[in-house]
């Protein structure tokens, strides 16, 4: 089973390993990815909009996906949306299995996908008051095909 | 009637977020309605000139070009998702 969570709210990493792993004693380890807003020259915050009938359903279909692939994985992703500052956490997610390898792989399958096919969109602000949205890179469809070739 | 939503700059050049239109008969698919909208303002036109660019969701659900719309009650379109 992986959850996934969407909140305009701050996480907390320790209580979020501390749910997911519960009273599981099967599980030998445990993988965390934290995204931060990135202060890239004069950024000074970015705001994520997304679309609210399809976001959260898009992101539990990424995470049911993950799961029937490794099937003896527990997660849960959370993303946020909103205006957020230089530092702010963005994107978690969370994997926990028997054995590291398979909740490494489903970690970064989630992290691919949810750069993919989560609908969102992130705009920039900057110091001198402009604004920019950001533009999708070929990279992260590389990333994400390499799952299904 | 079918919703139309924007996101994103395709929400800004277009200048709204939503509208409720009744199509006119023969625009059976995405790619029909793409090129129908886009001649409805020069907002439109602007934010749909590229359309490598654009991205669309029927109902919820990621589509292509050829996807049919008959039927469908709410399209979305936007640009390449940026999330993460």
């Amino acid at each position: 089973m992986i959850s996934a969570h969407l909140q305009a709210e701050p996480f907390d990493l320790a209580a979020e390993q501390a749910a997911l792993v519960g009273s599981h004693t099967d599980l030998g380890a445990v993988v965390s990815f934290t995204g931060l807003v990135r202060a890239d020259d004069g950024l000074i915050a970015l705001t994520l909009e997304h679309y609210p009938a399809m976001t959260l359903a898009q992101m539990q279909a990424i995470a049911a996906d993950a799961a029937a692939r490794w099937p003896g994985v527990l997660g849960r992703i959370i993303h946020r949306h909103g205006r957020l500052l230089p530092g702010a956490p963005i994107v978690f997610v969370l994997t926990a299995s028997p054995h590291r390898a398979d909740a490494f792989a489903a970690a970064e399958y989630l992290m691919d996908w949810l750069k993919t096919k989560a609908p969102f969109w992130k705009r920039e602000e900057w110091a001198d008051g402009s604004t920019r949205w950001v533009e999708a890179k070929a990279s992260d469809d590389t990333a994400k095909d390499r799952w299904t070739a | 009637m079918i919703t139309l939503l924007y996101f994103a700059w395709v929400r800004e050049q277009i200048g709204t977020d939503a509208e409720t239109l009744a199509l006119p008969a023969g625009i059976t698919t995405v790619a029909n309605l793409l090129d129908w909208l886009a001649s409805q303002s020069p907002g439109h036109a602007a934010a749909l000139a590229d359309r490598s660019r654009i991205r669309v969701a029927v109902d919820q659900t990621f589509a292509r070009g050829e996807t049919p719309i008959t039927g469908a009650a709410e399209i979305a379109i936007f640009p390449p998702v940026t999330g993460g």
